[in-house]
């Protein structure tokens, strides 16, 4: 059965509203449709029976939070996730940030890390990692220590090494991490040049100039005005000919950026043409 | 079977499938007329990472223009859309799609309960739902869901889907408006 919701749109705008007044934590520009469902869920898992249970606890338990911003902020992930956009990543972008004597790339909203070591990796297997450095950046805490640690359940690898494969990886995929029961743990030197940081794209502002911004299936989450909000912070931390990397289903057709960005083959990676 | 009247203001047509639906829905899509007032949005389980496009399979047998969604995409009547392959998809009030990436559901991504279930909360009783064949059991509830507000609900006989599973479920936790074969549900949709 699918329960009525417990949390209706004037809750949602209210709540939402109140958290980012009181905690800074501002949702309230996430498509309704998907907050609305995420905070709905949150009451069904958490048994709060009503819309004033939850409103109480948010406001009155300050440790509950994290726990609310962890489950309303969507964090699934996984390595190598569509081969397809690691495939011209590989080919066609990595080897022209090869020609700058430094190269910045920063990764919005990396939650659990995994596309941070795939990044990682394509950019040693270049053998430009010595002269590379990854920001990576999430609003949530929480999920910014798994991605510092690097720990992962072994029961993904399967599909991380088929992706990796998918995406032209030639390496023997298991050499980037060890194994230990369970788990493996990806190796010390790939996450030596990142910068694991936490960043509110509703909220921060731009902290530095990249030629490669990463941002996927982010901006889903958000409505068409944040949306635009964020691509101009992206624009303003891209190089010119630098590059934005989206997640498969976004686009930037519906921002300003379409005018002087330029698509790179079918994938979601435009350049900066100015 | 037929409970009572359709709403003769029907804006959306969604239809879930699974296992089994994908030759159905080459039967019915083609055949729905050229010149329909709502919109029709498919949610169909299927593998990701397949490099045909799904808009481009179907898009090549039928006049109708047909979208594979991406975010914020509009919904206009007088279009077929799919649900992406790997991405849960809801419905805003103004009608945009915003896709979402979480868990899945019913272990499915799209799982067809969300869709349906957003689909009822925007457009209520103007709401025509469809549930064809398939293995597991998404749809069942979100296809329940329409129903208790007041939307119309149509099951695949499940003497005819390939697999039973799917409209069963379904079956099993309330009444449908229709219980139809794939042709009787062409004659339907082509009579709203």
């Amino acid at each position: 059965m699918i329960a009525i919701d417990i949390v209706g749109d004037e809750d949602l705008e209210l709540l939402l509203e109140e958290v980012a007044s009181v905690y800074g934590y501002d949702f309230t520009d996430y498509s309704k449709a998907s907050i609305k469902r995420r905070i709905n869920r949150i009451c069904l898992i958490d048994k709060h029976k009503s819309f004033t249970e939850l409103r109480y606890k948010i406001l009155n338990d300050q440790s509950y939070l994290s726990r609310f911003i962890e489950e309303v902020t969507v964090n699934v992930t996984e390595m190598f996730r569509d081969p397809t956009f690691y495939k011209t990543l590989k080919e066609k972008i990595i080897p022209q940030l090869g020609v700058n004597s430094f190269i910045k790339v920063w990764i919005a909203g990396c939650s659990t890390g995994e596309e941070v070591y795939s990044i990682s990796i394509l950019l040693h297997e270049a053998k430009l990692a010595h002269k590379a450095i990854i920001y990576a950046t999430d609003i949530n805490p929480t999920v910014l220590e798994t991605a510092k640690k690097g720990i992962y359940p072994i029961s993904q690898m399967k599909l991380y090494t088929e992706n990796y494969q998918n995406s032209n990886g030639t390496e023997d995929f298991s050499t980037y991490y060890s194994a230990n029961y369970d788990h493996v743990k990806f190796k010390e030197y790939l996450r030596k040049n990142v910068i694991f940081s936490t960043h509110n794209l509703v909220s921060d502002r731009s902290f530095n100039e990249f030629q490669l911004v990463i941002c996927r299936n982010v901006l889903i989450y958000f409505d068409k005005i944040l949306q635009d909000k964020v691509f101009n912070l992206f624009d303003g931390s891209l190089e010119s000919l630098g590059y934005l990397a989206l997640g498969s289903k976004e686009t930037i057709r519906f921002s300003d950026l379409n005018l002087t960005y330029k698509q790179i083959n079918k994938e979601k990676i435009w350049k900066k043409t100015r | 079977m037929e409970k009572n009247k359709i709403n003769p203001k029907i804006e959306i047509l969604v239809i879930g499938g699974s296992a089994g639906s994908f030759e159905v829905l080459l039967q019915i899509l083609p055949k729905i007329k050229f010149d329909i007032d709502f919109v029709v949005l498919v949610v169909l389980h299927r593998k990701h990472n397949s490099n045909t496009s799904i808009a481009d399979l179907f898009g090549n047998k039928t006049s109708i223009p047909v979208y594979e969604c991406e975010d914020k995409d509009s919904l206009v009547p007088g279009n077929i859309y799919f649900a992406p392959a790997d991405y849960h998809l809801l419905i805003e009030k103004d009608r945009t799609v915003s896709l979402d990436y979480s868990e899945k559901e019913n272990y499915s991504r799209p799982a067809i309960d969300i869709t349906f279930k957003s689909a009822s909360d925007v457009f209520k009783e103007k709401t025509l739902a469809v549930l064809l064949s398939g293995a597991n059991r998404d749809g069942a509830n979100g296809l329940k869901y329409i129903s208790q507000n007041y939307g119309t609900t149509i099951v695949q006989d499940p003497n005819e889907a390939e697999i039973s599973t799917m409209p069963n479920e379904a079956l099993k936790i309330f009444e449908p408006n229709y219980i139809l074969g794939f042709k009787e549900i062409i004659k339907l949709i082509n009579s709203l």
